[in-house]
C-alpha cells in the first residue's frame, strides 16, 4: 500500500435519478474513504447534475472508487483532476462577532481578501469570501484570533481548464 | 390493450411478460397483493412457483437463469418478505447473475413513517444490485421494467431490484406502452479496446513458451466456450478454470489442467507458478483463486480479458488489460494468433498430472468423492450438478468431470450455504428435460430444505445427494489445521432422519451406507420419475486436498493431512488438542 495520502478533486457527471448519490457516497463509505467535501448541482443539462468531491486517501483506493463510480448505470463520467488542472473556488459565509474596538481590524481582514460584508450589525457582521480553498482557509485563519460565531463553507468546485473536460 | 382499463399491478405483470420473462418465484403478502392479484389471470406465458422461503426464491430465480442463460423474477412483498431475499440476490450479485426482483413496498404516502412492513429496501439493497428503482408514477412502469431487464442481462449481468409501493400498483394505468428505455449514462462496452490491444496480446501470446489461460465465468456469460477452445488448441496452451469457469472448458481435454485456487489442482497451481505468461479471460480473480496476490504470476506476463473496466487492476495489475466482452475480444484476436512451441512446457504439466493426481482415500467408510466419481461416470457428465458450500461443493468441482457450462452451479462469490436445493429446482424448472442433481452437505441443506415442499409439490425430478458427515465439514477442516483442533461448534448433532424427513414430503428417501452400494443407489435415484433424496453417511472425517491454506502462495500447497499443522490462531496461547487432553484427563469431543 502506498503512503501518498493527499486530498483528491473528483468531478462527477451524473443523471439525477433519486439513489444516485448514495451510490456514489457508498463507493466511497465501503472502501474506508471519508469524504471531506460534496457539491452536488444541476449540470449544463437540466437532467444532469455535477458533483464535486474531495476525499483523501491513496492513490490505489481512489483509483478502484473512480472505476467503481464509473460503472455505475446513473454516472456518465467520473474523473480526477490535479489542482493545476482545474479552476477551483469555494465560498465561505463568516459570522463574526465584534466590539468597537477590533470592528476595524476584522474589516481590514476583510479588505484584504476581497470579502465582501454581507450582513452588519451591533453585534456582528458576516463576511462573504470567495476564492480557493487554501485563501479561505488564511482568511478563517486570521479571523479565529476574533470571535467566529458561525462558519458556512460550500466545499470546493472545480472547472478543468481549456480544451479538458471537468 | 386499450379497451380494459388496467392498474399497475397488471402493467408491471404485462410488461415482464413483454420483456420475455417466463418464471417468477415469490411468497405474498400485505404489500404484494395487487401485484399477486394481477399474478392470477393477467399473465398468459409465464410461470409462477409459490416458494417456502424469499431467500430460496432469489436462488431458485438464480439456478433458472444459470441453467438457462434467461433472467427471472422473483416477486416477494415489503419489510420481512423483502429483506429474507438480500441473501439470494447478494448471492447472485456476486457472480453476476440477471435476475429482476419485484418488492412490495407501503404506500406512498406511508413512506417513512414505520409503516407495518415497511423497510426501506431500495436504500437496504442498494451496495448488492447492479441497480434498482422505487417505482412512484404508475405510467413509468413499462419504460422501468424494460429499463431493469436491459440493465440485468446486458454487459456484467447482475440483479436489479423494483420497489413497488402498494398504491402505485392499484393505480390506474394510461402511460405508453413503448415508452422508450432512458439510460443515458449507461453504456455496456462489447468491445472497448483498441485494435492494438489486441496484437499486443498476439504478440505476447506468440512469445510466450509457458502460458496458461485462466477461464472464468465470463467466458461462460458470453458464450465464448468455442472460441475458448480455439484459441488454447491453436496456442497449445493449457486452460485452467476458476469454479464459476467449470466446464468452460472440457475437462476431459488434454490441455485442461481442471481448477485452479485454494482447493484447485495442485498442477493448475503449479503451472501459474512457473508460467511465462497468464492470459486471464473473465475472472475477477478473487482472492480464493490468487494466494497471495503479490505472487500471483510474479514474474508471467498477464492479460486480462474482462466486460468489466473496474476489475483490471483491482486485485492484480495487468500488463495488458482489454476491455471487452469474451466472446467478441476471442473472435476478434483469432485471425491474429499463431501456433505456439509450448511443447516442453505441456511435457512438463504432463509430468506434474502424474505426479499430483487428485485422489481421495477409500478406507475407513464412505468418501464423499466415491460418490461423486461415480456420479459422473453414470451420468457421463451430462448431467446439471448443484451444489451447496463446503467440503461436498469443493469435491464437487474436484470430481465431477463436465464438457459444457453451465452444468455446474455453485456460490462462488459469496459461499451462500443452503443454495444447493433451491439452485437445483430453479434449474430443474428451467431444463425440465435434463437430470439435475443437487451435492449438499448436512449443515447447508438445512439452512433451505424448506422447499422440499416446492419440490414435492412440482413433483420435480430433482435428485438431492447429501453428503452426511454431521459435521459443519469446512470449518472443522479448518480448525483441524488452523486452529489447534479446538473444534467450536461444529457439531451438527441433532440431525433429523433425512431420509424419512424425504419420505414426510412424498419425496424417494434412501440411505447410503456402503461404498459398494454407491450404484445401486445413485441408479435407484436417477430412475425414480420424480424427486430422490439419498441421505449418505459419509466419513466424519475426510478433509478437502489440495489445500492452499489462507495467506499463503500458490507454491504452498499442502496435498494431504499435514502431520505438521501449517497454521496457529494469530496471539493465541491455547494448548494444542495434544496437551489439552493431556492435562485434562479427558478424551477428546466423541465423533
Ligand atoms: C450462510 C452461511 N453461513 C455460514 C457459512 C460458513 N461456512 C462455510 S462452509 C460451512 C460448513 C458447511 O457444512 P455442511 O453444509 O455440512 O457442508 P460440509 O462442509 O460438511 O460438506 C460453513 C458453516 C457460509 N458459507 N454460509
Ligand atoms: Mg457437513
Amino acid at each position: 500500500m502506498s503512503k501518498d495520502i493527499r486530498t483528491h478533486n473528483l468531478s462527477i457527471f451524473v443523471a439525477n435519478r433519486p439513489g444516485a448519490l448514495v451510490r456514489i457516497a457508498q463507493a466511497f463509505s465501503r472502501r474506508g474513504f471519508n469524504i471531506e467535501s460534496l457539491v452536488v448541482s444541476p449540470g449544463a443539462r437540466g437532467d444532469f447534475s455535477r458533483m464535486t468531491i474531495t476525499a483523501k486517501g491513496n492513490q490505489e483506493g481512489l483509483e478502484q472508487i473512480i472505476k467503481q463510480c464509473t460503472k455505475l448505470v446513473d454516472v456518465m463520467a467520473c474523473r480526477e483532476h490535479s489542482d493545476e488542472e482545474v479552476v477551483a473556488r469555494e465560498l465561505a459565509l463568516v459570522k463574526v462577532a465584534i466590539d468597537p474596538e477590533h470592528r476595524e481590524l476584522v474589516l481590514q481582514i476583510a479588505d484584504h481578501f476581497h470579502a465582501k460584508t454581507v450582513d452588519f450589525n451591533e453585534n456582528s457582521l458576516v463576511l462573504e469570501a470567495t476564492g480557493s480553498s487554501e485563501k479561505l482557509d488564511a482568511m478563517v485563519n486570521l479571523l479565529r484570533k476574533y470571535k467566529i460565531i458561525e462558519l458556512v463553507r460550500t466545499g470546493k468546485v472545480i472547472m478543468a481548464r481549456g480544451d479538458r473536460q471537468t | 390493450m386499450s379497451e380494459k382499463k388496467i392498474n399497475g399491478a397488471e402493467a408491471l405483470i404485462m410488461s415482464l411478460e413483454r420483456c420475455g420473462i417466463e418464471m417468477t418465484f415469490g411468497i405474498p403478502g400485505g404489500a404484494a397483493i395487487p401485484l399477486y392479484d394481477a399474478i392470477y389471470d393477467t399473465r398468459k406465458n409465464m410461470k409462477f412457483v409459490l416458494v417456502r422461503h424469499e431467500q430460496n426464491a432469489a436462488h431458485e430465480a438464480d439456478g433458472y437463469a444459470r441453467a438457462t442463460g434467461k433472467p427471472a423474477a422473483v416477486l416477494v412483498t415489503s419489510g420481512p418478505g423483502a429483506v429474507n431475499t438480500v441473501t439470494g440476490i447478494m448471492t447472485a450479485h456476486m457472480d453476476s447473475v440477471p435476475m429482476i426482483v419485484i418488492t412490495g413496498q407501503s404506500s406512498r404516502e406511508m413512506l417513512g413513517k414505520d409503516a407495518f412492513q415497511e423497510a426501506d429496501v431500495f436504500n437496504l439493497t442498494m451496495p448488492v444490485v447492479k441497480h434498482s428503482y422505487l417505482l412512484k408514477n404508475v405510467n413509468d412502469i413499462p419504460r422501468i421494467i424494460k429499463e431493469a431487464y436491459h440493465i440485468a442481462t446486458t454487459g456484467r449481468p447482475g440483479p436489479v431490484l423494483i420497489d413497488v409501493p402498494k398504491d402505485v400498483g392499484t393505480d390506474i394505468f394510461t402511460g405508453d406502452w413503448d415508452a422508450p428505455i432512458n439510460l443515458p449514462a449507461y453504456k455496456p462496452e462489447k468491445c472497448g479496446y483498441e485494435p492494438e490491444t489486441l496484437q499486443k496480446i498476439a504478440d505476447a501470446l506468440a512469445a510466450s513458451r509457458r502460458p496458461v489461460i485462466l477461464s472464468g465465468h465470463g467466458v461462460a456469460l458470453s458464450g465464448a466456450e468455442k472460441e475458448l477452445l480455439h484459441l488454447a488448441e491453436t496456442l497449445q496452451a493449457p486452460v485452467t478454470s476458476t469454479l464459476l469457469g467449470k466446464g468452460t472448458f472440457p475437462d476431459s481435454h488434454p490441455l485442461s489442467l481442471h481448477g485452479l485456487g485454494m482447493h484447485g489442482t495442485a498442477y493448475a497451481n503449479r503451472a501459474i507458478v512457473e508460467a511465462d505468461l497468464i492470459m486471464v479471460i473473465g475472472a475477477r480473480l478473487d482472492d480464493r483463486i490468487l494466494g497471495i496476490p503479490s505472487e500471483f504470476g510474479k514474474n508471467a506476463v498477464k492479460i486480462h480479458v474482462d466486460i468489466d473496466h473496474s476489475e483490471f487492476g483491482k486485485m492484480v495489475t495487468p500488463q495488458i488489460a482489454c476491455h471487452g466482452d469474451a466472446k467478441t475480444v476471442l473472435q476478434d484476436l483469432q485471425p491474429l494468433l499463431k501456433r505456439g512451441d509450448t511443447a516442453e512446457w505441456l511435457h512438463r504439466l504432463e509430468g506434474f498430472k502424474k505426479k499430483w493426481p487428485l485422489t481421495f482415500s477409500r478406507r475407513g467408510g464412505l468418501h464423499p468423492p466415491q460418490i461423486i466419481a461415480e456420479l459422473s461416470k453414470l451420468t457421463k457428465g451430462r448431467a446439471i450438478v448443484t451444489t451447496d458450500v463446503g467440503q461436498n461443493q469443493m469435491w464437487a468441482w474436484q470430481f465431477y468431470q463436465c464438457d459444457k457450462p453451465w452444468r455446474f452451479i455453485s456460490s462462488g462469490g459469496a459461499g451462500t450455504m443452503g443454495f444447493g436445493l433451491p439452485s437445483a429446482i430453479g434449474a430443474q424448472l428451467g431444463r425440465p428435460d435434463e437430470l439435475v442433481v443437487a451435492i449438499v452437505g448436512d449443515g447447508g441443506f438445512q439452512m433451505t430444505m424448506s422447499d422440499l415442499a416446492t419440490l414435492a409439490t412440482h413433483n420435480l425430478p430433482v435428485k438431492i445427494i447429501l453428503m452426511n458427515n454431521h459435521y459443519l465439514g469446512m470449518v472443522r477442516q479448518w480448525q483441524d489445521m488452523f486452529y489447534d483442533e479446538r473444534y467450536s461448534s461444529v457439531d451438527l448433532e441433532g440431525n433429523p432422519d433425512f431420509a424419512k424427513l424425504a419420505q414426510a414430503y412424498g419425496i424417494l428417501g434412501l440411505n447410503l451406507k456402503r461404498a459398494t452400494d454407491i450404484p445401486k443407489i445413485l441408479k435407484k435415484a436417477i430412475e425414480h420419475p420424480g424427486p430422490a433424496l439419498i441421505n449418505a453417511e459419509v466419513v466424519r472425517r475426510a478433509e478437502v486436498y489440495p489445500m492452499v491454506p489462507p495467506g499463503k502462495s500458490l507454491a504452498e500447497v499442502v496435498l494431504s493431512h499435514p502431520r505438521r499443522k501449517p497454521g496457529r490462531p494469530a496471539g493465541s496461547r491455547n494448548k494444542t488438542a495434544a496437551k489439552r487432553i493431556q492435562s485434562s484427563g479427558k478424551k477428546e469431543p466423541q465423533s
